[in-house]
């Protein structure tokens, strides 16, 4: 298996794109997620028996393979299939499905006691949730959005195979070619990406939630 | 466009590049490879979780193990060892392995305390600990991990399809090919159909595993709330 570095330094224009659009296909619709997650999470947390039936829900569309997804939104979506908003969406999907439940894990967890002081000095139920309770709860979704970010980044080379894939593409390119080289680069450049978003997610949580430092998370 | 036409279709069903046999290629990929996993995760998983050393580090694989995209190691390994089932179910196996691993480990050491000293104070031996105590409490964690770890391998198991594998990824191999979509879309529609209905069978035997490990008499129920 021999590296053609060269083949490297003649496409890096085209490899620094896929880059990008892997970071975008990825990261979007984790953020997006998180956005539709938290007053998801909130609602669900809050409705007490219907929590259970919309978490078996979600944990049903998140045992569907990503391939799946990639193959039936098009169809659900009245768009063509090679259209990267497929992609996006069903990536979307996982990470709802992922992030609600660390959501109601995190509110579920903040101790009663929290709960009653703040209630006794004053907060109503929405400014106890906003400025109590969600914070409480950050830590646990923020460890989930790293797990949500990290597969996001996994999943996106395996969109290559109904259309755009991004760094997919090196992925194909290789095997079609029977070359290592485009191959090693993607599988490598897209660890790369996985631990670079980790990290820096990691350290948005601890910059961002001060009051989490010396607490385990699960 | 008919979505269904594929499925309708009885001619598709059978044959040897028929669904049915295709089911059949998938499901047998999937059960030799989470099989070969548990073989090896298992007793290892049972080691770290007992003796609780390597916890972080079947924790931190696990972690590392989620940024491996699937597609470029499926390619490599075809380009590497050549087709074959054999190859493809390592393959994986390997991928399987992470989850079962981590699950079994977390299982047996969060397997209730007090049951482990008190069946030390009965003069059970470490093994006895282990079988009697540690791995009947840590089945309801290990269930969960091998449907994970299904999943897994059902998901990946299509996309090897696109690698001279079988399985039903090879009906959105000849979709793609021949631009059938509703071909696609049947073939998309059986693999999210058995994922689901795999995701609820091991769902429930989960639950009744769970049932079984629940405090059952009212002391047991008195003792379980004390450090719940």
């Amino acid at each position: 298996m021999n590296l053609d570095w060269a083949w490297v330094s003649n496409n890096l224009s085209m490899i620094a794109r896929l880059v990008g659009q892997h970071a975008i296909l990825a990261v979007v619709p984790a953020l997006a997620a998180l956005v539709i997650s938290i007053p998801l999470g909130t609602l669900v947390h809050r409705s007490g028996r219907a929590s259970q039936a919309i978490l078996t829900v979600l944990g049903i569309l998140f045992s569907i393979p990503s391939l799946v997804l990639f193959v039936a939104l098009p169809a659900l979506l009245h768009n063509q299939i090679l259209e990267p908003v497929n992609v996006a969406v069903a990536l979307t999907i996982y990470s709802v499905a992922l992030l609600v439940s660390s959501v109601v894990e995190g509110l579920r967890a903040v101790p009663a006691t929290v709960k009653q002081s703040a209630s006794a000095l004053g907060f109503g139920r929405v400014r106890r949730l906003v400025r109590v309770e969600l914070p409480l709860a950050m830590p646990a979704v923020f460890a989930r959005l790293r797990v949500a970010t990290v597969s996001n980044i996994a999943l996106v080379s395996v969109a290559v195979l109904v259309g755009s894939g991004a760094l997919g593409q090196l992925f194909t390119l290789g095997y079609d070619q029977s070359f290592y080289t485009p191959l090693i680069t993607g599988l490598v450049l897209s660890v790369l990406l996985a631990v670079i978003a980790d990290v820096v997610i990691l350290l948005i949580g601890r910059g961002a939630l001060p009051w989490a430092r010396g607490r385990r998370t699960a | 466009m008919n979505l269904f036409s594929y499925l309708q279709d009885g001619a598709n069903w059978l044959g040897p590049d028929g669904v049915l046999t295709l089911l059949l290629q998938h499901l047998a990929y999937t059960g030799a490879a989470v099989a070969l996993a548990a073989v090896v995760a298992i007793p290892l998983g049972i080691l770290v979780g007992h003796t609780g050393r390597g916890f972080s580090l079947v924790v931190g694989l696990s972690h590392g193990a989620r940024a491996i995209p699937s597609l470029g190691l499926l390619f490599l390994a075809v380009m590497l060892l050549g087709t074959g089932a054999v190859n493809i179910v390592v393959v994986l196996a390997l991928l399987a392995l992470p989850s079962i691993l981590t699950a079994t480990a977390a299982g047996v050491r969060g397997a209730d305390r007090q049951a482990v000293h008190a069946g030390r104070a009965l003069g059970m031996t470490a093994g006895q600990v282990v079988t009697k105590v540690e791995v009947p409490l840590s089945l309801p964690r290990l269930v969960r991990g091998l449907r994970s770890a299904t999943l897994q391998v059902v998901a990946t198991a299509t996309v090897a399809a696109f690698a001279s594998g079988g399985g039903l990824g090879r009906i959105l191999v000849s979709g793609l090919a021949s631009r059938n979509y509703a071909q696609m879309f049947g073939g998309a529609l059986l693999i999210g159909a058995l994922a689901v209905v795999l995701y609820l069978l091991l769902g429930g035997i989960g639950t009744l595993v769970a049932r079984r490990t629940r405090p059952r008499t009212t002391t047991d129920r008195s003792l379980a709330v004390v450090h719940a």
